[in-house]
């Protein structure tokens, strides 16, 4: 128990945390915005897709969500090899994280849309709104609204489980810790300042997604409640 | 090379192994979570800070840090030749903990309040409130969500192979590196998470449909 | 003049259930015609069938020049023409009064933003709620959102106006509001069909009163014909109902 801590070792390293960070935030925003536009395509197949379609979005979702990320980013990264593909492990370790936080984007718009009162759509065609249009205006923009707090919550979530690309030795925050780490050999003082980045990192990650949602939802930023 | 049924066989050990640790993972994290979501609604507010900040740090920090900081912090305390059991499994106590704590604390505060005054209305002690009347109407709401957490806690699990132990991730790293197969050793695995978690998932449903068809 | 809907021997059934069984009317330019009847007697589902909500089984419905029996009815065409004003008002949660007013304009008809706002202006107006366009919905009292509901419609610059049971979800206080455009929108010769337990609505503003029972109209006459029922049945309902 005679432990001495010594962060003097990891000043120097500073930089190359902020760069951890940037690439963390990068890694996790290219993840976010293409796994929100496939999660809620998917639910729009599943919701009202053709009955093939249903399936194979099912089957998708069911297939994610029962296995670890992990496993899904070994297969990703080793499928587009084994495909002949030279991909690099940051391409690869995006599209693993997309298609992982697809299926949960999935889940979460398919129960927005499908809190979206009949009687919204009946309005909508006695407007005269072709299908599309109602689609639009009346079921997905306020199924998104509605669905807004869980969606935060799940891309929080998702930027820190990006630090499991780093297993694949994809660029961002922890890949970045483990070679410092090796490098000073204060390991346990290298990843006390990893996790408090990561925490700073989530409330800054949360605070953002507030912010954004004020934005575009003007509803929530005049009344601020939920729909 | 390609895969035998020795490596099948290996690969379902650790399966066996990953089924122990989120046993553990689980125990370990209800009791101390229990506490935290007791914590979360206590009437001192010393002690729900407490509790909410213990939460915020571990929900704020990914798995696989806390997992490298429980690797590390033995060994600083000089307890550097223990099982890489004890490592992965502290670290997953602790992550589960926090979220059961959140879990079940919203289930506690879904009680509608009226039930509380009622009970206090009828003089039981805080205790006997807890117990007899919120407690079991939180049980039946916390249910579903419980066993849809217990599939993250599975598949959490996986992670404990960056501290070297052999679950059935960590079993399907080492097969690969004997027969570089990877694609096939990893769908193999996955099937594997797969035949574990997805009963867990279905029964979490049908927990919620019936809960809810109940409320209706 | 021809008629603005015409309905001939419309017959439909929900599963084993006969809801209507051979319904006739005609409703005039201009004229103001009110559906009564106990629930169950199938008002509703003549108002839903003449929007084309329902499709009926057997029978013609012709409403402003559209067939709404033929299957190959152009519904975005037929609702054009009419406008129809729910219970429950289903006015858009998300978007506030205006938006709630222009997005049929826009979309449908192509209108520009500012030309739509200022249309939206107007028909709030007409119902008395201008100093509500930038409020939400849930900002407004029941009957303040069941008059948007109209105004909506009346953007549309709709050739027939439908009411389905409008005011039922309403505090009798707030019911007269709403009563009060829909009689200044009849006073304007808008051709309106609504389905009501307001009597005394029917009776004073009414051209037309239609009594349906058991997916049968039953009686029908002017408003007056409520204060000198033919038929039994007629009887029995006014005196239960009122």
């Amino acid at each position: 128990m005679s432990y001495q801590f010594d962060f003097s070792a990891l000043l120097p390293y500073w930089p190359v945390f902020l760069q951890g960070v940037w690439l963390t935030l990068k890694l996790s925003a290219l993840a976010t915005v293409f796994g929100f536009v496939v999660g809620t395509l998917c639910a729009i197949a599943r919701a009202d897709g053709p009955p093939w379609l249903k399936t194979v979005v099912a089957i998708y979702v069911e297939t994610i969500r029962n296995t670890p990320l992990l496993v899904q980013i070994f297969l990703v990264y080793f499928g587009f090899a084994s495909l002949g593909l030279k991909v690099t492990a940051n391409t690869a370790a995006v599209a693993a994280l997309v298609v992982n936080v697809g299926a949960y984007t999935c889940e979460i718009v398919r129960a927005g849309l499908e809190s979206i009162h009949k009687s919204q759509l009946e309005a909508a065609e006695c407007l005269g709104l072709t299908r599309t249009q109602t689609y639009w205006h009346v079921i997905v923009r306020p199924a998104i609204e509605r669905v807004y707090p869980a969606l935060t919550s799940q891309y929080v979530l998702l930027m820190l489980a990006s630090s499991i690309t780093s297993q694949i030795s994809a660029e961002e925050l922890t890949a970045v810790a483990n070679r410092i780490q090796s490098d000073t050999f204060r390991s346990f003082e290298t990843y006390i300042v990893t996790g408090a980045l990561y925490i700073v990192l989530s409330f800054v990650v949360r605070a953002a997604f507030t912010l954004f949602g004020l934005v575009i939802f003007p509803r929530r930023r005049k009344l601020g409640t939920a729909i | 090379m390609s895969l035998t049924p020795v490596h099948l066989q290996f690969i379902a050990i650790g399966g066996l192994w990953t089924i122990g640790l989120s046993a553990i993972a689980f125990i370990g994290g209800s009791i101390i979570g229990f506490a935290l979501a007791l914590a979360r609604i206590s009437p001192s507010p010393l002690v729900r800070r407490l509790a909410a900040g213990y939460i915020q740090i571990v929900q704020g920090t990914p798995l696989l840090v806390t997992l490298f900081l429980f690797y590390f912090g033995l060994a600083v305390i000089g307890l550097d030749r223990l099982p890489a059991i004890v490592a992965a499994g502290f670290g997953l106590v602790v992550y589960s903990s926090a979220f059961l704590a959140e879990i079940w604390r919203g289930c506690l505060e879904s009680v509608p309040k009226t039930q509380w005054e009622a009970a206090e209305c009828l003089a039981l002690t805080r205790w006997q409130r807890m117990t007899r009347v919120i407690l079991p109407q939180a049980m039946r709401i916390a249910t579903a969500p419980t066993v849809g957490f217990l599939v993250q806690i599975v598949k959490n699990t996986s992670l404990a192979s960056v501290v070297g132990f052999v679950e059935l991730a960590q079993a399907g790293k080492l097969v690969n590196n004997t027969i570089f197969e990877p694609f096939t050793v990893f769908i193999v695995v996955a099937a594997f998470y797969f035949v574990i978690c997805y009963p867990l998932s279905a029964w979490s449903r049908s927990l919620e449909r019936k809960l809810n068809v109940g409320r209706r | 003049m021809s008629a603005v809907v015409s309905l001939s021997n419309v017959h439909k059934s929900f599963g084993a259930v006969q809801v209507l069984r051979g319904v006739s009317f005609e409703v005039g330019p201009g004229e103001v015609v009110a559906v009564i009847g106990a629930s169950g007697s199938g008002k509703s589902t003549a108002l839903r069938c003449i929007n084309a909500l329902e499709t009926v089984d057997s029978g013609e419905i012709t409403v402003c020049g559209h067939k709404v029996h033929d299957p190959a009815l152009d519904r975005r065409a037929l609702r054009r023409d009419v406008g129809i004003v729910f219970q429950s008002y289903n006015l858009f949660p998300h978007l506030t009064v205006a938006q709630n007013i222009m997005l049929a304009p826009t979309c449908v008809k192509d209108m520009g933003k500012a030309e739509a706002r200022k249309l939206a202006e107007s028909v709030l107006a007409r119902v008395g709620l201008s100093e509500k366009a930038d409020n939400y919905p849930e900002q407004l009292s029941g009957g303040q959102q069941q008059r948007v509901a109209i105004a909506r419609s009346l953007a549309m610059q709709p050739k027939l106006m439908l009411f389905d049971e409008v005011t039922s979800a309403l505090d009798p206080q707030l019911t007269g509001e709403v009563l009060r455009v829909m009689e200044d929108l009849a006073r304007g010769g808008m051709s309106m069909i609504l389905v009501t337990h307001e009597m005394a609505f029917a009776r004073k503003v009414a051209s037309k009163v239609i009594f349906m029972h058991q997916g049968k109209v039953w009686e029908t006459g002017p408003g007056a014909m409520l204060d000198d029922p033919q038929t039994q049945e007629l009887r029995e309902f006014l005196h239960n109902g009122l």
